[in-house]
């Protein structure tokens, strides 16, 4: 078994990216990989609260997202300065997140085997 | 060393398709291996076997299908991202009814799990675009 740490920095429904981001991440978690995800800059976006998807045809990513406890995808992090930034707090998030500096990301990257970008 | 690459960017869109390719060489030519390249997200408009270049610009996907001749290097393209953006093998088309035969010479599709499977074989996993 290896650690995954999957780093998501686009906004939600830009194209199918996350859509198919999710897949990769529900697959490896499917081999019974140890996964994790890292939401920095934009990507903080896709768990943002109170999306209406529908209105612009596009799927609702986040909905997926909570479907991820179901395959032990339980370690959601995001970087302080990337909520800040864009006016953002933890509470407006639908799924808790794990809160690092930008000045432990690196550390935090450290732990994992394979890190993908995303 | 080992190493799986994904490939996430068209040809047109970026140069990072280009860079892996340069980078698998360059690996290849020090005594690496390189277990799998797989085609993620746009990355699949690499595997167009009709994509027809001016003679004068880089052949993207026949350097891609040499590279595989040339060192058995497994070329893989995700089924899902191949489907959305309409690049069906012949077996897949029949299969749907459509009458595409889309995929170049070294190039195979197959599932994400060949993409989990080349980051647990690897020692080193790369992702370019």
């Amino acid at each position: 078994m290896k650690s995954y740490l999957f780093v998501l920095r686009k906004p939600a429904h830009s194209g199918a990216h996350v859509q198919e981001m999710l897949d990769i991440i529900l697959t490896t978690a499917a081999f019974d990989q140890k996964v994790s995800i890292l939401l920095l800059d934009d990507g903080v976006f896709q768990l943002k609260n109170g999306q209406h998807p529908e209105n612009i045809g596009m799927k609702d990513t986040a909905a997926i997202f909570n479907a991820l406890e179901i395959y032990d995808v339980n370690d959601i992090y995001t970087e302080v300065e990337s909520l800040q930034e864009r006016g953002l707090k933890p509470g407006d998030l639908c799924l808790p997140v794990q809160e690092f500096y930008r000045k432990d990301i690196a550390g935090l990257m450290k732990r994992f085997d394979v890190i993908f970008a995303g | 060393m080992k190493f799986a690459i994904q490939v996430n960017t068209s040809p047109y869109q970026s140069n990072a398709g280009h860079t892996a390719y340069q980078f698998i060489n360059a690996a290849l030519m020090q005594g690496h291996e390189v277990f799998r390249v797989f085609f993620y997200h746009d990355g699949v408009y690499h595997a167009f076997k009709y994509a027809t270049p001016p003679d004068d610009e880089l052949q993207f996907t026949a350097q891609w299908s040499e590279l595989a001749r040339r060192y058995q290097i497994d070329l893989v393209v995700c089924i899902s991202a191949a489907q959305r953006r309409g690049l069906l093998c012949s077996d897949e088309a029949k299969r749907q009814g459509k009458q595409d035969d889309d995929l170049a010479e070294g190039f195979r599709i197959s599932g994400l799990g060949q993409l989990v499977e080349a980051t647990l074989e690897a020692d080193r996993f790369i992702v370019f675009g």
